[in-house]
């Protein structure tokens, strides 16, 4: 498939309340040649689904899958969840023959059909492997030199490594590396492979809380000026709740929360406006006074 | 009732199949767990809950407790950080039989609430949360091009069938 056309799966948490995420991504990958193709028509990719029915997870993950392959494009998702949904039944159905006619059994009431000819792909895939470092670095017109910043991956870019299997999940590195083209120092920290918390919100709200103060606490400890996330369930649960958590445990941290396409846009000479910048709920105007002109 | 609340087993709370039946919807290595506790011990979840531990979901399992576990809230908890399924070095996969649990749990009628919500919500939009109609026209302003259009009709008819709408209908109303 073309390395340079994709077909753009936003998920259902970006459009909800996460747009910088969106809107700085889609700047640096026009930057870099990229050219997104929308999807035709919407189905969430199936996770939210799994947990009540693992078949229902697999029927609409399916779907997306075959309405790529209709319009002949590999899929790039900026949510790790719907990548690694989509990257999973993508290689169940391409290697196991009965379970793919099952699910074409029910493909086919919406006249569709999975053949397993595309991939998905996450963001930090593309750039990765796609595009290369070395464009990446390239673009990279003002760079960072004075931040330091900490990286948190989350949990589906990594686990489970059966499926995702393009990082070391117990010590992973393409954030790291993508954070240092942009001239940024990243900072290694406690804990940095665990889990944000956003998927017991909702259930138990208390606990949720706990891990992302953990990951918080971790993370001002070695003094990084701000986090840098490639989730947009990561970033919700950081940058919504950060106040929420200071107030609830009697802590400070003002660590603002980036989205990573939009610290790669600093660098790549674009305006915080650009960006979507005013988007973050926690305060980010100390990281680009520093950023601001120089070089 | 809580996981770890302490019960005498009863031999008839035991159903000896359960383990046979699981292994049918995918958990199939449920057998080969040696109780390392290595899955509880890097549980994110199981550091913060008085009640939440994966190591014993699977003992309860191998053993048939069918219903308690079913019933259970607990169950619920489990992030699907797939750290457990990473590092079990029995090759349990460990959040995959979690999963199973919880699908078998969802046909008995216990289904969350937040899932009820976006499972409701993909049917009706084909996105997991009803997108607020301001968010919707704000794209403009923003730069970004018009949302894909959900297709809920074709959604229902590729779900046809299955569980999950009997059991929507079943859970609906309460
Ligand atoms: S890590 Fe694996 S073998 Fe060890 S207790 Fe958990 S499921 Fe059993
Ligand atoms: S997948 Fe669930 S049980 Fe396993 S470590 Fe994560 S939260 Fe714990």
């Amino acid at each position: 498939m073309s390395k340079g056309k994709y077909l753009i799966f936003l998920g259902c948490a970006i459009p909800y309340r996460v747009s910088a995420f969106e809107v700085s991504a889609r700047k640096v990958l026009a930057k870099l040649g990229v050219e997104l193709v929308e999807m035709p028509e919407f189905n969430c990719c199936g996770l939210p689904l799994d947990p009540v029915s693992h078949e229902a997870m697999l029927i609409l993950a399916a779907k997306n899958l075959a309405l790529a392959e209709q319009k002949g494009l590999d899929i790039i998702t900026l949510c790790p969840g719907c990548a690694g949904t989509l990257k999973k039944v993508n290689r169940m159905l391409k290697e196991d023959d009965a379970l793919r006619h099952k699910i074409n059994q029910h493909l086919k009431e919406a006249g569709l059909e999975f053949k397993g000819i595309i991939e998905a792909k996450h963001l930090m895939q593309v750039l990765i492997e796609d595009i290369g470092l070395e464009r990446v670095k390239d673009a990279v017109v003002k760079p960072l030199m004075t931040l330091s910043v900490a990286e948190h991956n989350g949990c589906h870019i990594l686990r489970p490594k059966e499926f995702i299997g393009f990082d070391d999940p117990e010590d992973p590195k393409t954030l790291k590396t993508l954070i240092e083209a942009t001239g940024a120092r990243c900072l290694d920290y406690l804990e940095e492979t665990e889990c944000c918390g956003a998927p017991s919100v909702g259930i138990n709200d208390k606990i949720a809380l706990q891990l992302a103060r953990n990951k918080l606490n971790h993370v001002k400890a070695v003094k990084a000026e701000a986090m840098i996330t490639i989730c947009p369930f990561c970033h919700i649960m950081y940058d919504t709740n950060e106040l929420r958590i200071e107030k609830m445990f009697n802590e400070t941290y003002g660590i603002p929360i980036l989205h990573y396409p939009q610290l790669l846009g600093l660098a790549m000479g674009f305006q915080p406006e650009e960006l979507g910048f005013s988007e973050l709920r926690v305060d980010a105007s100390k990281i680009l006074d520093k950023t601001k002109g120089g070089k | 009732m809580t996981q770890t609340e302490c019960k005498v087993i009863r031999a008839s709370d035991i159903n000896p199949r359960f383990k046979y039946e699981i292994k049918l919807h995918g958990a199939e290595k449920l057998m080969r767990c040696f109780q390392c506790g290595t899955c509880t011990s890097d549980c994110p979840i199981a550091r913060y809950s008085e009640s939440y531990r994966p190591r014993q979901i699977i003992r309860m399992a191998q053993l048939g407790l069918e219903d308690r576990i079913l019933d259970s809230d607990t169950l619920w908890l489990c992030a699907s950080c797939f750290t457990c399924t990473d590092r079990c070095p029995q090759g349990v996969e460990v959040a995959s039989v979690i999963r199973v649990l919880r699908n078998l749990a969802a046909e008995k009628g216990h289904i969350p609430q937040v899932f009820k919500e976006q499972f409701s919500s993909i049917l009706e939009s084909g996105y997991a949360y009803k997108i607020p109609e301001l968010r919707v026209k704000r794209r403009e302003t923003l730069g970004l091009p018009p949302l894909p259009k959900g297709n809920p009709e074709s959604i229902r008819k590729t779900l046809r069938g299955l569980k999950p709408e009997k059991l929507f209908e079943k859970s609906g109303g309460d």
